[in-house]
């Protein structure tokens, strides 16, 4: 009996410990967002998290969207020619990238480059009494280390995804002009006519919502890392891994709640 | 003053604190001794807020510290972290004026600099070093600054964790040397906890010795040596046989 309830027992245990840690990083997060409501602010940490974030991060950004945008108008009209759909890549690129792909990928690189840097150093903080010297300091963590960065990915990561967007589109464009030999300004004019308002608002919807979850995952396992190099280590893997998975998850739920029919 | 009335931490099934009672008085130095893994930091940590403890009572001049007004209470606290702790991405001199550029001890930011290259002064560090990033100095020029950042604004109450820790005996000398001159041109209250016997006779006026969660033995520093204590006698004699077991 007992071997067969260990299975059981295994997957409560499980069960359990992922339900924790959601409602760990939902209080986290909440904590974070009360204290981006009272003072001090400190705006020189704020103006460095904007410009690790967003400047920064520009080259990776506009690199994955323009080849991204071009395999996409390749793929387009590979698929499209098995039945004379070709004509369609503008729009096509233009909504997947401005709908899905811009946002997600832009999400996941920022998941890869952000999260995992912010997440060792608050680690690497931690493990070095940093974290401590703060607080003996008269300073709080949360309101010098999380608020700022959190912050500053909720507002640059959807000028990031904006600008992802528009390398993206620009990717398909040089692309479909130069190897498929459509019309530089009817693929143009098709793509701003394909698009809707809510196509863009979506997409920075979803910028900002990835950003705060990138934000949020690199302080929350940063500050609640285990001690030495392992710790650090563990912190940035786990916080790479949370953050790639909410923002899918995420991108899910933001998708069925613009576009459900 | 500061007292500490029956103080107990655990980790898990690790009861690290059993009842520690304490009482440092004001404008003495108190070393507490204890071998690795006796809950040396975490006492000081209790006492800083930095960590709960489980039950029992710690007070600063008759207050108890968990009630006080916490931006208060650590406005009168300095505190040499073991490794240092400095800012890696601050410079020198913005680790020593950290408390002056922000919150309540805010100053105009060339005085907190001009005072920053004073305290490094004071700890034996020339101006030049004040620009440079923390990963640019030797282990013994960190925890000087981590000294200078300590009494960068005056506090009435320092502590030490460590201090000489990984320093050759000439840096642990100087660091030693700087601390007993700082507590007393300053008239704080000093508590540094260490196992380096030099920095015992050089910085303590008392000395607690902590083991198995608790103070075995406390009194002055000059009746350390024939306190008859067998735990204290081990300790500072160095010796493996006795009470305190060798493999913990």
């Amino acid at each position: 009996m007992r071997a067969l309830l260990a299975p059981l027992g295994a997957l409560g245990r499980v069960t359990l410990a992922a339900l924790a840690l959601i409602g760990r990083v939902a209080l986290f997060a909440l904590d974070a967002i009360s204290h981006m409501a009272r003072p001090p602010f400190y705006a020189r940490e704020f103006l460095s998290a904007l410009f690790q974030i967003g400047w920064l991060s520009l080259p990776v950004v506009g690199l994955t969207a323009i080849f991204t945008g071009g395999a996409l108008a390749l793929q387009i009209y590979a698929g499209g020619a098995r039945f004379n759909a070709e004509a369609v890549v503008p729009q096509i690129v233009a909504i997947g990238v401005v709908r899905e792909l811009g946002p997600v990928l832009v999400g996941l690189m920022i998941a890869a480059r952000v999260t995992s840097s912010i997440a060792a150093e608050i680690a690497t903080m931690k493990v070095t009494e940093q974290i401590d010297a703060l607080v003996t300091l008269s300073t709080h963590p949360m309101k010098y280390l999380t608020v700022p960065r959190v912050l500053a990915g909720l507002l640059v990561v959807p000028l990031l995804v904006a600008v992802g967007d528009v390398i993206g589109v620009f990717g398909g464009y040089v692309v479909a002009v130069n190897n498929l030999g459509f019309n530089p300004a009817a693929y143009l004019k098709n793509t701003v006519d394909f698009l809707e308002p809510l196509d863009i608002i979506s997409s920075l919807v979803k910028g900002a919502v990835f950003g705060g979850i990138a934000t949020t995952m690199g302080c929350f396992y940063g500050m609640n890392s285990g001690r030495g190099a392992q710790g650090v280590g563990g912190a940035t893997k786990g916080s790479v891994q949370a953050a790639a998975i909410l923002i899918l998850a995420a991108n899910f739920l933001l998708t069925g709640l613009f576009f459900s029919v | 003053m500061i007292t500490l009335n029956g103080v107990q931490k655990a980790f898990g099934a690790n009861a690290v604190l059993r009842g520690v009672d304490l009482t440092i008085d004001s404008g003495t130095s108190m070393v507490i001794i204890g071998g690795s893994g006796t809950g040396k930091s975490v006492l000081l940590k209790c006492i800083l807020g930095l960590v709960t403890p489980d039950s029992g009572t710690i007070t600063l001049d008759g207050q108890d510290v968990a009630k006080a007004d916490r931006d208060a209470f650590l406005a009168r606290f300095g505190m040499l972290f073991q490794g240092g702790a400095l800012f890696d991405s601050l410079p020198v001199w913005q680790n020593v004026a950290f408390r002056l550029l922000r919150g309540s001890l805010k100053k105009p930011k060339d005085q907190a600099r001009e005072i920053a290259i004073e305290k490094l002064r004071r700890v034996g560090l020339k101006p030049d070093v004040a620009d440079k990033l923390p990963a640019e100095l030797s282990g013994g020029m960190q925890k000087r600054v981590g000294l200078a950042r300590a009494i960068a604004a005056e506090p009435e109450i320092i502590f030490f964790d460590e201090p000489t820790t990984g320093l050759d005996p000439i840096m642990a000398g100087v660091i030693n040397e700087l601390i007993r001159e700082i507590v007393t041109e300053m008239g704080a209250t000093a508590m540094t906890i260490t196992h380096d016997m030099s920095s015992v006779r050089a910085i303590a006026d008392n000395v607690a010795m902590l083991h198995d969660g608790v103070i075995k033995w406390t009194g002055p520093v000059a009746q350390m040596d024939a306190s008859g204590d067998p735990y204290l006698d081990q300790f500072i004699n160095g010796r493996a046989e006795g009470p305190i077991a060798a493999v913990r």
